[in-house]
């Protein structure tokens, strides 16, 4: 039974959204009362499925009860559990925030196209099959189109046709890197990729290489790593504020696609070889520096966050870049805390841009705004965990990095100098912003935006986030206790390729035994047997198709 | 044969790249969609080249077309047909708002 919720976390958000967009389209009540037990409904699904996934073996839902490597397979492992319920939070606190600070009512249809973006980011978490991953990316990918220009505009419209270009490239790259490696393996399913690339001769890798090379690409577009984070700044900037903290996530699904291939599919002991530390680790550092240095050049607060965000990118790819169990579990808590801590600076930052009028965000004297001590309060929080000061969370997941990559100096100067730097930037911004308006005290602060419901609601939703950054520094040890086995998990590939094509073997073994008595016993039932054989999956006939695509040259 | 879909599909790619980098939306939009019949003519060549053979497996048939890659094609088409009416609306709106087709900010856009 238990099985079966795996796939709700895609099922309930593609449900919700087109009776939202039909049934409540007048009615922006109903619709955020629709939105928030959604997305609660979906935090609740996570958490559930989360400790069902760190009881046991990863566990496979197949989609039309086909066998793999034939039919569509989700599987829920730590990993993807671990996604879902951040993923989840974010939907949450961000639909609170969109409602509170009347985001959701500057065009149409925020809550529907909410709905289908956690649709589209809970199936690329959960899918083992790299097509789906494809369509699930899509899916993502085109109602976070919606999502970017929400509210119109000729900055955010412009930006807007920027990013979908720049991420129909990358669509076009992920269907070549995917043809490629079907060309080779003959095969789409992870876990059946992962069997097959294992066994390729060593002197036939150089194609599946190719693939390896351009589907790394593909994801670091995703997860805005150097050379692939031009878009990334200014999508961020332009795009309405609650809609950017959850792109916070976006850059994640980049990561986890990553994280998951190239310990699944491509290991670094395979056939592939350390092809995918190679690539990543001159980027990550690239990207740390780049990320941290535009936060000092940065001309608005905006910007900074926006950097800072591509800065923890490659903190984060310095981790998982290493391949060890050790360096990856600590990459897994910056991780859960970067999104966290980016999401709430992005919150900050529009909390700041609706309270100080027509000055916005750019770094220009400005008079004191309402709610004044406590934005410079929730910026200075926000700015210490992302720099990675102590005593949150954002310093200890740095120390691990550090640890975990001990012996590796130019790496580690690398990471402290950017974050001295990450600090004199946050600094500079925040001086001008929160300090320098002391000296016009005097002035009247510009007015609030009139359709803003309920400030109150959008600074608990932040402060619900920096809640969790607190959450996550205090409880630390078993959150990393909790990382650890997430990443032996994942540096154990067998454990997801038996939970996935394990029990199909099993199956099939079983309905032929179970078929074989009964032909010695019973005819008459073995004849109806016979005419239902349809509806038994293993005694489908595409269960005995033998493989295609890499036998096929016998059919020239 | 398989010099026709080769090269059919590097002129194609290397059009929409060239198409993509202009500076206006409209050939880029069309650039994009070269780009995605290109690697759609890939996605059908992965499979292997195979002529006048059904996409089906019986008993006794040796010879046949894989199908895989013409249900991941099918996917991708009715996909990138999709994206390319949405980036057209995109482009239509941001052409309408900003009254110019340039597809790069300028310096005053970039910081809203």
């Amino acid at each position: 039974m238990m099985e079966h919720w795996i796939v709700a976390p895609v099922v309930l958000p593609a449900m919700l959204a087109p009776l939202i967009v039909l049934w409540m389209r007048y009615d922006l009540v109903t619709q955020r009362v629709a939105s928030v037990l959604g997305m609660s409904a979906l935090l609740i699904l996570a958490i559930v499925l989360m400790v069902s996934a760190s009881n046991g073996p990863p566990e496979v839902y197949r989609l039309g009860d086909w066998e793999p490597p034939y039919g569509i397979v989700l599987v829920l492992d730590r990993l993807s559990a671990l996604m879902l319920v951040l993923n989840a939070i974010l939907g949450l606190v961000v639909v609170l925030y969109a409602i509170g600070s009347g985001w959701d009512r500057r065009g149409w249809h925020f809550h529907s196209l909410m709905q289908f973006q956690m649709m589209g980011i809970n199936g690329a978490f959960l899918t083992g099959d790299a097509f789906n991953l494809f369509v699930f990316f899509e899916v993502l990918l085109i109602a976070s189109y919606g999502l970017m220009i929400h509210g119109g505009g000729k900055a955010r419209l412009k930006s807007g046709v920027q990013y979908v270009v720049y991420n129909l490239a990358g669509s076009t790259l992920f269907l070549f890197a995917l043809g490629t490696i079907y060309a080779v393996a003959g095969t789409l399913n992870m876990a059946d990729l992962a069997q097959k690339v294992g066994q390729l001769p060593a002197d036939d890798t150089a194609l599946i290489a190719v693939g390896a090379a351009l589907l790394m690409l593909v994801f670091a577009v995703k997860a805005a790593l150097v050379p692939f984070q031009f878009w990334l700044p200014a999508t961020y900037t332009n795009a309405p504020g609650p809609v950017a903290a959850l792109f916070a996530i976006m850059t994640k699904v980049g990561v986890y696609a990553i994280v998951r291939v190239y310990t699944l599919i491509f290991p670094i002991t395979g056939t592939t070889g350390t092809l995918a530390h190679d690539l990543l680790l001159p980027a990550a550092l690239v990207t740390l520096v780049i990320g941290m240095v535009g936060i000092l050049g940065a001309r608005d607060l905006g910007r900074a966050v926006t950097y800072s965000v591509i800065g923890s990118v490659g903190t984060m790819m310095l981790a998982f870049a290493q391949f060890t169990q050790g360096a990856t579990a600590a990459g897994l808590y910056y991780m859960v805390h970067s999104t966290l801590v980016a999401a709430a600076l992005f919150l900050i930052a529009d909390l700041v841009r609706e309270r100080r009028g027509r000055w916005g965000l750019s770094l220009v004297d400005a008079p004191l705004m309402r709610n004044h001590g406590m934005l410079a309060a929730f910026f200075f929080i926000g700015a210490l965990a992302m720099a990675g000061m102590p005593p949150l969370s954002g310093f200890l997941g740095k120390l691990m990095i550090l640890d975990a990559t001990r012996g590796q100096w130019g790496l580690w100067a690398t990471v402290l100098i950017t974050s001295l730097i990450a600090i004199v930037g946050f600094a500079r911004v925040g001086s001008q912003v929160f300090w320098r308006p002391y000296g016009f005290a005097d002035e009247e602060s510009p007015d609030l935006p009139k359709d803003m419901l309920s400030p109150a609601l959008a600074f608990s939703a932040t402060g619900a986030l920096i809640a969790g950054l607190v959450a996550l520094t205090v409880l630390a040890g078993p959150v990393t206790g909790w990382m650890q086995s997430t990443a032996a998990q994942l540096f154990t590939p067998a454990i997801y390729i038996d939970a996935v094509m394990g029990g199909a073997e099993a199956r099939a073994q079983e309905a032929a035994r179970i078929g074989q008595q009964e032909h010695g016993h019973m005819e008459v039932i073995d004849e109806m047997r016979h005419e239902n054989a349809g509806s038994d999956p293993a005694a489908h006939p595409q269960a005995e198709t033998p493989q295609t695509g890499h036998d096929a040259p016998a059919a020239h | 044969m398989e010099v026709l879909v080769s090269s059919a599909i590097g002129v194609l790619t290397a059009a929409g790249i060239y198409m993509i980098l202009r500076l206006r939306t409209f050939p880029v939009v069309i650039g994009m969609s070269l780009l995605s019949y290109g690697v759609n003519v890939f996605l059908f060549a992965t499979g292997r080249l195979v002529v006048n053979q059904p996409p089906i497996l019986r008993d006794g048939v040796t010879s046949y077309t894989d199908p895989i890659p013409q249900a991941l094609v099918l996917t991708a088409i009715v996909i990138s047909f999709g994206m390319t009416a949405v980036v057209v609306m995109l482009a239509l709106g941001a052409f309408i708002e900003a009254g110019n087709d340039r597809i790069d900010l300028d310096e005053s856009e970039g910081d809203q």
